[in-house]
C-alpha cells in the first residue's frame, strides 16, 4: 500500500483480443491526480472496428474515487452510443455498487421547451402581465382606502404600540442622517453658487439660491431619497420576511387584515413624518449654505438670513412640505406593496427591498416633474 | 333540527396554480370531533389542500362546507367562520415583532371585550397548557423550534377554536418533542371537543392520532383512500400505493409482523 501523498500515476492500456476491448487500468484514479485522456478510448473504438464488448481489468488499480466512476460512466455512455455492451464485472465491487446506484433511477429527460413564442405572443404576454400588475396595484390601493376608512371610523385593527414604534423609527431615528446629508447638500449648492456669483460680485444671492432650491425642491427630494433607501426598503423587507415566514397568512387566518395591521400604520407614520423631516432638511441645508457663504465670501450671517427671508416665500416652503407628504405616500406604498407581493424565499425578500427603492425613487421623480409643471401653471 | 355529523364537507374540489392542476375533484368529509390526517408523499398537495380549507387559496372548482354553510374565502361574512379556526403553521408563524404573550393576546384583543387583566390570565393559562409557562415575555427569535411550535399552538387555541388545523406539526422536531405534540393534539381535541385536521407524513404520528386519514396521490391527482390508517394498512382492498406508504416502503400486502 502506498502512503498518502505518493500517489501512483493513473494509467490506462487498451488491449484488443479478438472482439473484446479490455481497458487495463492502473495506478491511483483520484480526482487530485492527472488521469489518462478519455479521447484515447474514443480514438481506439473508431480505429478498431468490430469491437463486440468492452471490459475492464483492474488488477493493478490502486486507490480510486469519483474520478474512476466518472470515467466508467463515460465509457458506458460511449459504448452505448456505439452499440457495444460494456461489461462492468471486472470493476471493484464498490465501483459496481455505485454504478448500479446511479443507474437505479432513469434520467428524467427535461421537458423540451416549447419553441420560443413569436414576437406577437411575447408582446401580448407582456401586455397581459402589465395589465395584471396594474389590476393588482389598483386592488391594493382600493384595499388601502377601505383600511383608511376603517381607521377614520375607529374600527381599524392596528396596535398603538406598533404605530408609535413606527413613528419613532421613521421619524426621530431618521433625523441624524437627514440632517447630515441636507447640510452637505446645502454646502455643495452654496459652494457652486458662490464661485459663479463671485464673478459678478453678487455673492449675496447665494442665499436666494440655497434657500429657494432647498425649500422648493431639494429638501423634499433629499428627504424622499433618504427615506426611500432607509425606510421604503425596510418596509419591503419587514413585510416580505413576514410573508416568507407565513406570518401574513397567520394574520389573515385570524381575520386580521394585513392591510390594516401592517400597511396602514406604515403609510400613516411615513406621511406624518416626511413633512417634519422635510422641514428639518430645509433648515439644516440653509445652515450649510450659510457656512459656505460666511467663510468664503464676505457675506455676514445677518445679511445671509435677511436675504433668505426675502427670497423664500411661504409658497415655496409649503409647496416643498406638501410634496414631501406625497413622497411619503409613494415610498410607503412602494415598500408595502413590494413586501406583500414578495415571493416565498430569501432571495425574494432582497428583490422586494430593491424594487421598493427603485419604484419609490422613480415615482418620486415623476411626481416631482408633475408638481413642477402644475405649480408653474398655478403660479405657486 | 337534524345536526349534520360532518363538520367539513368537501365536494368536487379541484385545486390548481395557474395551468398546473394539483388535485382533481376531491370529495371527502371530516366528522365532528374527529382527527383527520391528510397524508401523502412530499409535493402531493397536502399543504395546498390545507390552504384551501382555511381559505388562503381559492378553489378552482368545487365547494367546501363548514357545517352546512358554504365556505367562500372572499365573502366578508366568512371572517366569522374563520375566527373559529385555530391554525398551527409549519414554522409556527409567530409574529416576530411581538413577544409570545402579545402573539397570543392579539386575537383575544381583536375579538373579545375582555379586560387586560383577564386577557393576561388567559394567555398565561394557554401557555401553561403547552408547557411554556414563564416564556411569555420572550420573543419568537429567542425560542427553539419546538417551543415556537408550541407557542404557535397556544396562539391557535387562544379563541377556543372549533376546528384546529396543523401543517406538518412534527416537521423539524425531535422524536420526543413530536410525541409530546401528538399527545397534546389528542388531549386538546378531547378537552375542546374540536375537530382536527392534520397534514403530515410522519407514520408514527399518523398511527398515533388519526381517526381517519385521506391519502393524496400526486400521480393520479386524486385521493386514493379515506379511512382509519390502522385498518388501511392491512386491508388488501386498499390501493397498494397506500399500503406501501403506510408500511414505509415494505412490499405491499406483506405482513408487517411476520
Amino acid at each position: 500500500m502506498m502512503a498518502n501523498g505518493e500517489d501512483k500515476r493513473a494509467g490506462m492500456d487498451i488491449l484488443r483480443e479478438a472482439a473484446e476491448l479490455t481497458l487495463v487500468l492502473c495506478g491511483d484514479w483520484l480526482l487530485r491526480n492527472d488521469r489518462p485522456e478519455f479521447q484515447q478510448l474514443e480514438a481506439a473504438l473508431i480505429a478498431e472496428p468490430g469491437v463486440a464488448v468492452i471490459a475492464f481489468d483492474v488488477s493493478n488499480l490502486g486507490e480510486w474515487d469519483t474520478a474512476l466512476l466518472i470515467f466508467v460512466r463515460r465509457c458506458r455512455d460511449l459504448a452505448q452510443a456505439h452499440g457495444v455492451p460494456c461489461v462492468l464485472d471486472g470493476l471493484p465491487e464498490g465501483v459496481r455498487n455505485m454504478m448500479r446506484l446511479s443507474l437505479a433511477v432513469p434520467r428524467q429527460e427535461p421537458v423540451a421547451d416549447a419553441a420560443a413564442p413569436d414576437v406577437f405572443t411575447q408582446v401580448g404576454d407582456q401586455v397581459l402581465r402589465t395589465y395584471r400588475g396594474l389590476d393588482n396595484y389598483c386592488i391594493f390601493l382600493g384595499q388601502l382606502l377601505l383600511a383608511l376608512r376603517a381607521l377614520l371610523t375607529g374600527r381599524a385593527q392596528l396596535r398603538m404600540k406598533d404605530f408609535l414604534f413606527l413613528l419613532q423609527s421613521t421619524g426621530a431615528r431618521a433625523v441624524p442622517i437627514v440632517c447630515l446629508l441636507s447640510f452637505l447638500t446645502g454646502l455643495i449648492i452654496a459652494f457652486i453658487g458662490v464661485i459663479q456669483l463671485q464673478k459678478f460680485g453678487a455673492d449675496i444671492y447665494v442665499a436666494d439660491l440655497v434657500g429657494v432650491a432647498m425649500t422648493r425642491e431639494l429638501g423634499a427630494v433629499m428627504a424622499g431619497v433618504i427615506m426611500a433607501g432607509r425606510t421604503g426598503a425596510a418596509f419591503a423587507a419587514q413585510i416580505g420576511s413576514m410573508q416568507v415566514n407565513e406570518e401574513v397568512d397567520a394574520l389573515s387566518c385570524f381575520g386580521i387584515s394585513p392591510m390594516q395591521f401592517l400597511v396602514l400604520p406604515r403609510v400613516v407614520a411615513l406621511v406624518l413624518m416626511m413633512p417634519l423631516l422635510c422641514v428639518c432638511a430645509d433648515l439644516v441645508s440653509i445652515l450649510g449654505g450659510m457656512v459656505v457663504a460666511v467663510s468664503i465670501s464676505d457675506v455676514s450671517v445677518v445679511q445671509y438670513f435677511n436675504q433668505v427671508e426675502n427670497a423664500v416665500g411661504l409658497n415655496d416652503f409649503f409647496g416643498g412640505i406638501f410634496k414631501s407628504a406625497v413622497f411619503g405616500v409613494i415610498i410607503a406604498l412602494a415598500g408595502c406593496y413590494r413586501g406583500l407581493n414578495c415571493g416565498k424565499d430569501a432571495t425574494a425578500v432582497g428583490l422586494a427591498a430593491t424594487s421598493a427603492v427603485v419604484t419609490a425613487i422613480t415615482w418620486m421623480v415623476v411626481a416631482d416633474a408633475v408638481f413642477a409643471v402644475s405649480f408653474h401653471i398655478l403660479g405657486i | 333540527m337534524r345536526v349534520n355529523p360532518n363538520k367539513i364537507t368537501v365536494k368536487g374540489l379541484t385545486m390548481a396554480y395557474g395551468d398546473y392542476t394539483v388535485m382533481n375533484a376531491l370529495d371527502f368529509t371530516v366528522k365532528r370531533g374527529e382527527i383527520k390526517v391528510l397524508m401523502g408523499g412530499s409535493g402531493c398537495g397536502k399543504s395546498t389542500l390545507l390552504k384551501h380549507l382555511i381559505g388562503l387559496e381559492q378553489a378552482r372548482r368545487g365547494q367546501i362546507f363548514y357545517d352546512d354553510a358554504l365556505f367562500d374565502p372572499t365573502a366578508e361574512t366568512m371572517e366569522r367562520v374563520r375566527r373559529r379556526f385555530g391554525i398551527l403553521f409549519q414554522s409556527g408563524a409567530l409574529w416576530s415583532s411581538m413577544s409570545v404573550e402579545e402573539n397570543i393576546a392579539l386575537p383575544l384583543e381583536e375579538y373579545t371585550d375582555l379586560g387586560a387583566k383577564e386577557i393576561r390570565e388567559i394567555v398565561d393559562f394557554k401557555l401553561s397548557l403547552v408547557g411554556l409557562s414563564g416564556f411569555g415575555h420572550r420573543y419568537p427569535s429567542e425560542l427553539s423550534g419546538g417551543m415556537r411550535k408550541r407557542a404557535g399552538l397556544a396562539r391557535a387555541i387562544a379563541l377556543d377554536p372549533e376546528v384546529l388545523f396543523f401543517d406538518e406539526p412534527s416537521a423539524g422536531l425531535d422524536p420526543l418533542s413530536s410525541l409530546r405534540l401528538d399527545e397534546l393534539i389528542l388531549q386538546l381535541r378531547d378537552a375542546l371537543g374540536a375537530t382536527v385536521v392534520v397534514v403530515t407524513h410522519e407514520l408514527a404520528s399518523i398511527f398515533a392520532i388519526a381517526d381517519s386519514a385521506l391519502f393524496l396521490d400526486a400521480e393520479t391527482k386524486t385521493a386514493l383512500c379515506d379511512g382509519n390508517p390502522r385498518q388501511l394498512v392491512d386491508d388488501p382492498a386498499v390501493d397498494p400505493k397506500v399500503r406501501h406508504f403506510l408500511n414505509r416502503g415494505a412490499e405491499p400486502g406483506m405482513d408487517v409482523n411476520g
